[in-house]
Order: structure tokens, then C-alpha cells, then sequence
């Protein structure tokens, strides 16, 4: 039975997610919009799902370990996306911006 | 699984599989290069969504199919939904003529290119991966599904699952005490019977009333008990 194991070699499946995760990278330290930095963050979380899923596929495609550390990646990104969504709010509700530069009450 | 045995379909499989990857790859990379770069913030969160979308058609080639339907629906369905509404909350009171991006951001795409360049690429490239010999011929191979993944959550990664539990309780409550509003400065949204009550309230105190004050008052906290009971 053909599979993806057989057509595809690993190394072009860790490729895409490493160009991916650089990508997510580029984002998170470019855009200026604090939101636009949490969508390169979710980018990055998905390559490493990615990659955790290519591994469980090609070498231990009969243990779960690769699935389940994936659908706990998945979960811990979503409860970082929501308490992220939600700073990003009360940020914008005491200071009338999102903009990641202006936010610089810390700088010292 | 007769009819996979004939080399021709096989190779015709291989390549399907081969070409289904490439589209998924550039699916996924053109989505993601969009969203970093394009300029409204709302075409960005669109584009993440197609990538999501990429990411889960390849978990299912992968054979994932668990995942590939988690990540459509918590992906696609929460974040993407819940980072829509934050923008939405957050407009830019600027509009979206200024910069989007760092005024050094050469340097956010040095760091990136020379980590994918550099390091991953040769990385991945030159390692000897350590494959397991594939399945003899016309036996399915062993890979772990939905219900071995549910046993193990029960059985191994009980604890992890527990944890998990609390970590999205103690998120969610956290979200809701971080984006709360205080009541005062909440503006109010008065229901039926208080808007009422106050355009009553609003031609009594227009018109002086013909009775006398007390009796008004009284009739007035009366109803206000009887509406308050």
C-alpha cells in the first residue's frame, strides 16, 4: 500500500516545516501590530506540529507519543492565544493602541 | 490490496502522493509569507487560516487523521475565530496607512534566513535518518490511530491529560479576569423595564406632578419593591 512514507522523503517534510517555523519567526519579530506578532507565534507552533508528526510518521509510526505531544502543543497554544487575545485587550483598553513600540512602559 | 500490488499503480500512488505533498507545501508556505508581509492585519489572520488549513490537509496525507481534524477545528474554528474578534476589538484608531512592520525588520529577516540557510537545511539534509524497514508487502502497517490514542491518554499520559485539563480552565478564567471591564467604567446597557422606569422618571421630575411629593414617593418605591420582588 503506497504511503506518504514511501513517496516523500523525510528531509523535504523537516524542510517545509523548518521554512515554515523561519517564516513564523520573520513575523513574530518584524510586524509592529502585537497581534501580527502572536499570528507569526501560531505559525511557528504549527512547524513544530509539523515536525513532531513527520517524526511519529517515519520512525515510530506505532507509538503515540508523536500524536499526543502534538495535541498537547495544540492545546497549549490555544490557551496561549486566548490569554495573549485578552493582554492584547486590556492593553488596548488602558492605552488606546496595539502597536508593540509604543507599549514600552518597562523600557528602562 | 490485490490491485496494489502491480508496480505501475504503485508508482502512480507515489506520485499522487509526491505532487498532493508539493501543493500542500506550497499552500502552506505562500499562506504563511503572506501572513507576515501583507499589510492589513484582518487579510493576515485570513491567510493563517488558509495555512491552517494546509497544515491539517497534510497531517491527514500523513496519515494523522486525529490531528488533521483537531487542527481544523481548534485551529481553524477557535484561534482563528478568537484572533478575528481581537482585531476587531483592537482597531487601529490610526488606520492602516502607517507601518506595519519594524523599522529595522532587514535584520528580523537576516536571523530567520540564515537560521533556515544555515543551520536547518544542512542539518536535515546531511543526517542519516534511521528509517525502519517498511512493512513486508500487502501487510498494512502498524500506525497508531484515534483509539490507541485515546487508551494512552488514559493510561500513560494520564497525568499530562489532567494537567491539560487545568491548563485550559486556569486560561480561560484567566482571559476572562484579564479582558474584564470594571463596572463603572463599563457603559451600561439598560434593560426594557429600566429604560421605562427612567423616561417615567424623566416626565415626573419635567412636569411637577399635581399630587402631593410623598404620596408620589410612595407610589414610586412601591412599585420599585414590587418590581425589584
Amino acid at each position: 500500500m503506497p504511503s506518504m512514507t514511501e513517496a516523500v522523503p523525510l528531509p523535504w517534510v523537516l524542510t517545509l516545516a523548518g521554512a515554515l517555523f523561519c517564516v513564523g519567526l520573520f513575523g513574530a519579530l518584524s510586524r509592529r501590530n502585537t497581534v501580527g506578532i502572536l499570528l507569526g507565534i501560531e505559525l511557528m507552533l504549527n512547524a513544530v506540529n509539523i515536525n513532531l508528526i513527520a517524526f511519529w510518521r517515519y520512525l515510530e509510526p506505532n507509538v503515540v507519543a508523536g500524536q499526543t505531544f502534538a495535541l498537547f502543543v495544540i492545546t497549549v497554544a490555544a490557551a496561549e492565544a486566548a490569554v495573549g487575545l485578552a493582554m492584547i485587550i486590556a492593553i488596548y483598553r488602558a492605552r488606546q493602541t496595539v502597536n508593540a513600540d509604543e507599549v514600552d512602559s518597562l523600557r528602562g | 490490496m490485490g490491485q496494489y500490488q502491480s508496480p505501475c499503480l504503485v508508482l502512480c500512488m507515489n506520485t499522487l502522493i509526491t505532487v498532493l505533498f508539493l501543493i500542500f507545501a506550497a499552500l502552506i508556505l505562500t499562506s504563511a509569507i503572506m501572513t507576515v508581509t501583507v499589510k492589513n492585519i484582518v487579510h493576515a489572520a485570513l491567510w493563517l487560516i488558509s495555512s491552517f488549513f494546509g497544515v491539517g490537509a497534510l497531517y491527514l496525507l500523513m496519515e494523522a487523521e486525529f490531528l488533521g481534524v483537531a487542527q481544523v477545528l481548534i485551529y481553524v474554528g477557535a484561534v482563528s475565530i478568537l484572533i478575528l474578534f481581537a482585531i476587531m476589538l483592537t482597531r487601529d484608531l490610526e488606520g492602516s496607512q502607517n507601518r506595519q512592520l519594524t523599522p529595522r525588520w532587514w535584520i528580523a529577516l537576516i536571523v530567520p534566513a540564515a537560521l533556515f540557510g544555515l543551520l536547518i537545511v544542512p542539518t536535515v539534509m546531511t543526517h542519516a535518518w534511521q528509517l525502519p524497514p517498511p512493512p513486508p508487502a500487502g501487510q498494512p502497517p502498524a500506525i497508531s490511530g484515534a483509539q490507541q490514542i485515546g487508551t494512552a491518554f488514559m493510561r500513560e499520559y494520564f497525568l499530562p491529560f489532567q494537567v491539560a485539563a487545568i491548563l485550559l480552565t486556569v486560561a480561560m478564567i484567566g482571559a476572562i479576569v484579564i479582558a474584564f471591564e470594571e463596572r463603572e467604567r463599563r457603559r451600561r446597557v439598560l434593560t426594557l423595564v429600566e429604560q421605562v422606569r427612567l423616561r417615567q422618571r424623566q416626565q415626573q421630575r419635567q412636569q411637577p406632578a399635581p399630587r402631593p411629593e410623598p404620596a408620589a414617593t410612595a407610589v414610586q418605591t412601591s412599585e420599585a419593591t414590587g418590581g425589584e420582588t
